[in-house]
């Protein structure tokens, strides 16, 4: 064999090592959700046929692409500041702020739509943005761990955001305390006619391609992994640590914000208190994260396999009444095992 | 004064929200000093909470209720002890999972075993019995709260007092410190660092147990999805303010129990509750700041 070849190899059988924790991690995971399924009476294996039909069969998979977009969205939010060790627990409150923004915008700015969709994106995500950013001032200026302010601070989010659509913003005809519908013409466009997919799908895809450029062509990416492997040394290397930290916390908190606007003008139409931390994005986005360890690519994929076992979820529930939450256990089950072997984020004590 | 706004039903809210923070903040206060990180707080009480409920619904008996909360939280901390002390993970991604796992689980069980969404009420369930304490119960305005609670509560008064004492006074809370602050050195003279973090980890579990406990059965009976509603993380919050010591993250925790109160209060004078709602999530985020930029002038003094 040729040194090249076996160099090849080498790499290749490296990589494939490198998977043999992640494999392991997700046969356990499905293992342990068989168990409880199991348990309380529930089929192990119409479990996980069910989840996988539901996933991908027909045009089942239009819907995993839509359920991907916002969870893609939501993992790199989470993902950015993880690449430099940085936990955002804050992206529903973000994520809220931005859609509910974005729904005041597309209802009530003075101005041809057009205009007031992309006012609606553009605000949804400076908000979010901004608001995440306050997490990295508290930290910055009076050393409040982002860990525990970013979560604080989604609860008065989401308590504002719930106060203005009973109140000033509520659309009477309504059940259940919203806006009024966004008109037609505000509305984010369907890409495939007859599918959910909308063109969300191109943004949050467009921030995707340019999280990974930046994460592995530009020294904004450098810095930030820098960062993540040790703090001390890039600090020592000149990285300025509080602008970074303010920087990808913007990023990451406008992403959120963007997620909630695309999730308003693309398919819920009205901001509705509690429609949007509902489908549990934001944790099934962090859980996304940090089963790539913050890398965006891997991050993505991820989130589009989680995407993938949440709507297979929907349709076990639908047809064999598992309630679909048990996604959400396995999920986190996965992450937990990995953590425990280390394999996410080693740091000895 | 004292007769319309802050009244004896203020008190007694007060005491009833500061109770489960407080116990969770104790296990908290434990683990911070054997030097591990705990956020899990909030997925143990939640698991506490959720099989509190079904071990008394499901026996009768509220003893076995009880029974169920300290046993399952203490199997699900189990865990974190597992990956966090013995296989030394990072424990704020095992605390995330954890916390994302008990939601996760809670409300699994919850539509599994007794078919509903949100919300399971038992009208036939008991909730832990309110004490009459002689001389206590008669104070004007407290007297309710101070004289009247359930044994939970002065449970965790006691505990506050013995974790101080336990960790300033006893060798063993001696080798827990020592663990805490200076790993190699505890280890070097024979700590044993890996049982005492396993052992300190269960039993944060048993006490986020009854914390959930006193969530779901202390003065109601019902358990609905993430009802600790960030509880867990106002005790993370707690043993920072406190710098964990158990005296002084019991004083941030009756600061957290008394913003929960006002924000209940006002609520009854017309504000509407989302916005009160968030009364003591915003009161932590500013004692944090407040904290911080104290410590930030008294750093600079020392420069100076």
């Amino acid at each position: 064999m040729s040194l090249s070849a076996e160099v090849a190899l080498t790499h290749i059988t490296r990589r494939a090592i490198s998977l043999v924790p992640l494999l392991s991690a997700v046969i356990l995971g499905f293992g342990v959700c068989g168990l409880i399924a199991k348990a309380v009476g529930l089929s192990p294996l119409l479990m996980l046929t069910e989840l996988i039909k539901g996933a991908v069969e027909g045009p089942q998979i239009f819907e995993t692409i839509a359920r991907a977009v916002p969870l893609t969205g939501m993992a790199l939010a989470a993902a950015i500041p993880l690449r430099a060790g940085i936990v955002n627990l804050g992206a529903d409150g973000q994520m809220v702020l931005g859609g509910c923004a974005a729904a005041i915008i597309a209802l009530y700015l003075p101005a041809p739509d057009i205009v007031r969709m992309l006012a609606a994106l553009l605000i949804g995500a400076g908000i979010g943005g901004a608001y995440a950013a306050l997490a990295a001032a508290g930290e910055i200026f009076a050393n409040v761990p982002l860990l525990l302010s970013t979560w604080l601070l989604s609860y008065p989010a989401k308590g504002l955001c719930g106060w203005l659509v009973r109140s000033p913003l509520r659309d009477p005809i309504t059940a259940w305390p919203s806006t009024y519908r966004i008109p037609p013409g505000v509305r984010l466009a369907h890409l495939v006619p007859g599918t959910p997919i909308n063109q969300g799908f191109l943004l949050i895809a467009l921030a995707a391609v340019l999280i990974v450029f930046l994460d592995r062509r530009s020294s904004v990416g450098y810095e930030l992994r820098l960062r993540g492997l040790n703090e001390r040394f890039a600090r020592y290397g000149g990285v300025a640590l509080n602008r970074q930290t303010t920087w990808l916390m913007f990023v990451s908190g406008a992403l959120a914000g963007l997620v909630g606007a695309i999730m308003i003008l693309g398919s819920q139409f009205r901001f509705t208190d509690g429609a949007l931390t509902a489908p549990q994005y934001t944790w099934s986005g962090v859980l996304a994260a940090l089963l790539a360890g913050g890398e965006p690519l891997g991050t993505v994929i991820a989130a589009v396999l989680f995407a993938a076992l949440q709507t297979g979820g929907f349709a076990m529930e639908r047809s064999v009444e598992i309630p679909r939450v048990l996604t959400m256990v396995l999920e986190s089950i996965i992450i937990l095992f990995l953590s425990m072997r280390g394999a996410i984020w080693r740091r000895g004590r | 004064m004292t007769g319309s706004f802050l009244n004896a039903a203020f008190f007694d809210q007060a005491v009833l929200g500061i109770t489960p923070v407080l116990l969770a903040a104790l296990a908290g206060t434990l683990s911070e000093r054997v030097g591990l990180f705990n956020i899990a707080l909030e997925g143990q009480m939640l698991v506490g909470a959720f099989a509190a409920v079904a071990g008394s619904h499901f026996t009768g008996s509220l003893a076995d209720g009880v029974i169920a909360a300290v046993v399952a939280s203490t199997l699900f901390s189990a865990l974190l002890a597992f990956g966090s002390a013995i296989l030394r993970g990072n424990d704020i991604v095992i605390g995330i999972s954890l916390n994302l796992l008990a939601a996760g689980l809670t409300s699994f069980l919850l539509r599994s075993l007794f078919g509903v969404s949100g919300t399971f009420s038992d009208s036939t369930m008991a909730a832990l019995p309110r004490l009459h304490i002689p001389i206590l119960a008669q104070l004007p305005v407290v007297g309710r709260a101070l004289g009247q609670q359930n044994a939970l509560v002065y449970l965790s008064w006691a505990l506050v007092i013995l974790a101080a004492i336990f960790l300033r006074r006893t060798p063993w809370g001696l080798r827990i410190r020592g663990i805490g602050e200076q790993f190699d050195a505890a280890v070097t003279l024979g700590a044993k660092a890996t049982r005492y973090r396993i052992l300190v980890t269960l039993v944060g579990g048993a006490l986020c147990g009854l914390a959930g406990l006193q969530l779901s059965l202390g003065s109601l009976t019902l358990f609905s999805e993430n009802m600790t509603a960030g509880r867990g993380w106002i005790a993370v919050a707690a043993v920072m303010l406190g710098r964990a010591r158990p005296l002084a993250v019991a004083a941030a925790c009756i600061l957290f129990g008394m913003s929960d109160a006002l924000g209940l209060r006002l609520q009854g004078e017309g504000l509407p509750n989302q916005i009160t709602d968030s009364a003591p999530y915003v009161v932590t985020l500013l004692a944090l700041v407040i904290a911080g930029l104290r410590e930030r002038i008294d750093a600079a003094r020392v420069v100076i």
